[in-house]
């Protein structure tokens, strides 16, 4: 069990920034987020897209902006749990408990979800059979690809993983790339190869084809793929794996006994606090009356969210609100020596 | 200002006034039409605004931007009539313009 002053759920720029204000007046808090590295939407959707409304930023990306924030946290020490989903919310006292997908358990007085549109989860098969198969015959992802060896593939998608996947294991396997059109938006250099695997007959391509059924009892035994004009093919595959990009998942938190307002939950604008005490909501995923969905309205919500926990995580000390500029207090937190 | 049809997967559709220099995705969600997600605002980051336009429509649309079908290959079941709500601007030549939902976004 990790007791934290605060856990904050999203490593996105509203979650880094509340973590900044936490620890600049002296309290402790540790990250969850669902994504294997931080930042958020802006890693993980437009690492390379410029944002131009950061105040004093007259220009960054995504990923300049992450870096930035990451950089900010530098004096501090706070525990990241990437890969990670919260999943369970219960009341224990006065405190939370807090339980991940990994079974890592928080004992907290206070919450900050800053988790944007929810957390992101792999695109899944449309047809209800490819349920059955999951982590058995059909993955969104690789973790061990030996067990590909000698056996026959079936990848679907048209991005970078998908491409790089059919080249890799071209090698050891037979594979199908199955996309449904004719452009791949993986890099150049990974098409060419792509494409010349399967004139030398290393890689089967079929393009204007999508995942029809899957076919077998115990064991997945094959696919059937249909081309935009309805023609069917079947297709003999020990695996498949679907590269669909990242769909986005409030999840678990819809359980919470939260207020919810479509995909947001709705807080007062003092605290920032939703119905249930103790657990804030910022950026994105939030709502009230006038609520903007830009990142430096999340940087304001991680300030005010930061000062009610304050209240919650030290009982018998009083806030004083300080200036960097000027706290000598504020300026030993960041280890700044004068 | 276009008269915008959206038709949900269960086939109950929704006729809107919409005015010029929004985009289907605003109409929808300023209409409170269900069926339309749009979770990333309208930036083309996700793909939750996801319509199906029929051939007669389809071919009148301004084409598909750079990366529409990029973010369409991530949509709920995309096909040859697959368009990003959120990049259809509303004039007036799209007077009557029907849009077919997909059973689900996400």
């Amino acid at each position: 069990m990790i007791n934290t002053d605060v856990l904050i759920i999203g490593a996105g720029p509203t979650g880094l920034f509340a973590a900044h204000q936490l620890n600049l007046i002296g309290l402790k808090c540790e990250i969850v987020d669902n994504l294997d590295k931080i930042g958020g939407q802006c890693i993980e959707l437009y690492p390379d897209k410029p944002i131009y409304d950061i105040p004093a930023v007259p220009e960054c990306t995504g990923e300049e902006l992450t870096n930035n924030l990451i950089n900010q946290l530098k004096p501090f020490n706070i525990k990241f749990h990437l890969s990670e989903r919260v999943e369970e919310v219960k009341k224990i006292n006065e405190n939370w408990e807090v339980k991940t997908n990994k079974g890592t358990k928080f004992n907290t007085p206070n919450i900050i979800i800053a988790g944007g549109v929810g957390s992101f989860e792999p695109r899944k098969f449309s047809p209800k059979e490819c349920e059955k198969f999951e982590n058995k015959s059909i993955f969104y992802s690789v973790k061990d690809k030996t067990i590909f060896k000698g056996k026959t593939v079936s990848i679907f998608g048209g991005g970078d993983s998908a491409l790089d996947w059919a080249i890799e294991l071209s090698n050891n396997s037979n594979v199908n790339l199955i996309h449904r059109r004719d452009e791949f938006r993986g890099v150049q250099s990974s098409v060419d190869n792509v494409n010349q695997l399967a004139k030398d007959g290393k890689i089967k391509l079929f393009t204007k084809y999508q995942l029809k059924n899957v076919n077998g009892s115990e064991n997945l035994e094959s696919i059937d793929i249909m081309h935009d004009n309805k023609e069917i093919q079947n297709l003999k595959s020990d695996y498949v794996l679907g590269f669909f990009g990242l769909i986005m998942q409030l999840g678990p938190i819809t359980n919470w006994g939260l207020n919810l307002n479509k995909k947001t939950i709705d807080v007062d604008t003092e605290k920032f606090e939703t119905n249930q005490k103790g657990i804030y909501a910022i950026g994105d995923i939030c709502n009230y009356l006038g609520k903007l969905k830009l990142i430096l309205s999340g940087f304001h919500e991680g300030a005010l969210a930061a000062r009610a926990c304050f209240k919650l995580a030290r009982p018998n000390e009083k806030y004083r609100f300080e200036f960097t500029t000027t706290s000598k207090n504020l300026k030993n937190r960041l280890g700044i020596k004068e | 200002m276009a008269k915008i049809t959206y038709i949900e997967h269960s086939g109950k559709s929704h006729t809107v006034d919409i005015s010029n220099g929004l985009t289907v995705m605003e109409g929808a969600v300023q209409n409170d039409i269900p069926g339309i997600d749009a979770d990333c605002g309208g930036s083309m980051a996700c793909a939750t605004c996801h319509v199906y336009v029929k051939d007669d429509w389809f071919n009148k649309l301004p084409p598909k931007n750079e990366g529409e079908d990029d973010m369409l290959d991530q949509a709920f079941e995309p096909n040859t009539s697959s368009r990003l709500s959120c990049q259809i601007q509303i004039s007036d030549d799209l007077e009557g313009l029907k849009v077919h939902l997909p059973e689900k976004q996400i």
